[in-house]
């Protein structure tokens, strides 16, 4: 009864900061803020999401012992992790890409990468 | 020979991570161990120069490597929740302030500057855009910059979380 609601609270948590996250993208002016709200926010709500399926697997295994639902809690774990390390390298490269491809932040109050040069 | 035997370890406990539930010798049946153990000694012979490459095994010391854990799901988890809080309320007000500041990371080992870019980039609000290979010096794109920020040259890397101080907890990790 407790797994439930857990897993009723961690979906809803995690299609909140998804959903926000699509908003986001569609809100901020350039690439660096939209990856803001794209990447970031959205790695915590598929990391929620995940951790739904972790509870649901945990206690699926402990109610009938069938070692199916632990394989689907340690994958979605391996998932899970897997996930937050591919955004933190992705989206610095995408920045630094975007930075050394002459793009601009825009509405930028300082900019002390531009004052370096390349 | 330690870079091959740290590798292979990783190896075959990552082998048996996936292939957890296959049978009966506690929670692997025994082809599965033989397989892991047999990809693991080819994998580690081909790759050990390239996990094991500033010849450091301080990150073998195990107390060290029980820290991640911890330091993930303490301190890192706490900010992690906060700033995407934060980053919410700027996506539904659309109050943003970006800049590019530069960030003295203070950290000596390429690990170091790894885990901390990592953390900075993880942590909605901020990602890390270059580093400075001569001064280890981070530049990081912030979507909020205060006044006093935009004044300095150079801010010091605690200064970009608010409660938690991570740079403090990835010295005590891999340095």
């Amino acid at each position: 009864m407790i797994a439930e609601i857990l897993i009723v609270a961690c979906l809803a948590v995690g299609s909140f900061f998804n959903i926000l996250g699509i908003i986001g993208l569609l809100r901020f002016p350039d690439v660096y803020t939209r990856m803001h709200a794209t990447t970031k926010m959205t790695t915590f709500g598929s990391v929620f999401t995940a951790l739904a399926v972790i509870i649901y697997g945990v206690t699926a295994y402990l109610d009938s012992v069938n070692s199916q639902y632990a394989v689907l809690a340690i994958h979605t774990l391996i998932a899970a992790v897997a996930l937050a390390f591919t955004n933190a390298l992705g989206s610095h490269a995408i920045a630094r890409g975007a930075h050394r491809a002459g793009i601009k932040p825009v509405q930028a109050v300082v900019d002390r990468l531009e004052e370096v040069g390349p | 020979m330690i870079a091959f035997l740290v590798t292979f370890l990783l190896v075959f406990f990552i082998y048996l991570l996936l292939t957890a539930g296959s049978g009966s010798v506690g929670f692997w049946s025994a082809s599965e161990l033989i397989a892991g153990a047999g990809l693991g000694i080819v994998v580690a012979g081909i790759t050990r120069k390239f996990l094991c490459r500033s010849d450091n095994y301080r990150m073998t010391n195990p107390l060290r490597f029980l820290l991640i854990p911890v330091y993930i799901l303490g301190p890192f988890l706490i900010e992690v929740t906060v700033a995407n809080i934060d980053v919410a309320m700027r996506v539904i007000t659309g109050r943003i302030r970006p800049g590019i500041l530069r960030v003295s990371s203070g950290m000596k080992t390429d690990l170091g500057i790894f885990m901390l870019a990592n953390s900075i980039t993880l942590t909605p609000g901020t990602i890390t855009v270059d580093i400075d290979e001569e001064t280890n010096d981070l530049f990081v794109h912030k979507i909020n910059v205060t006044a006093d920020e935009e004044g300095k040259t150079v801010t010091p890397a605690r200064e970009l979380f608010s409660f938690a101080d991570i740079p403090a907890w990835i010295r005590r990790i891999a340095e």
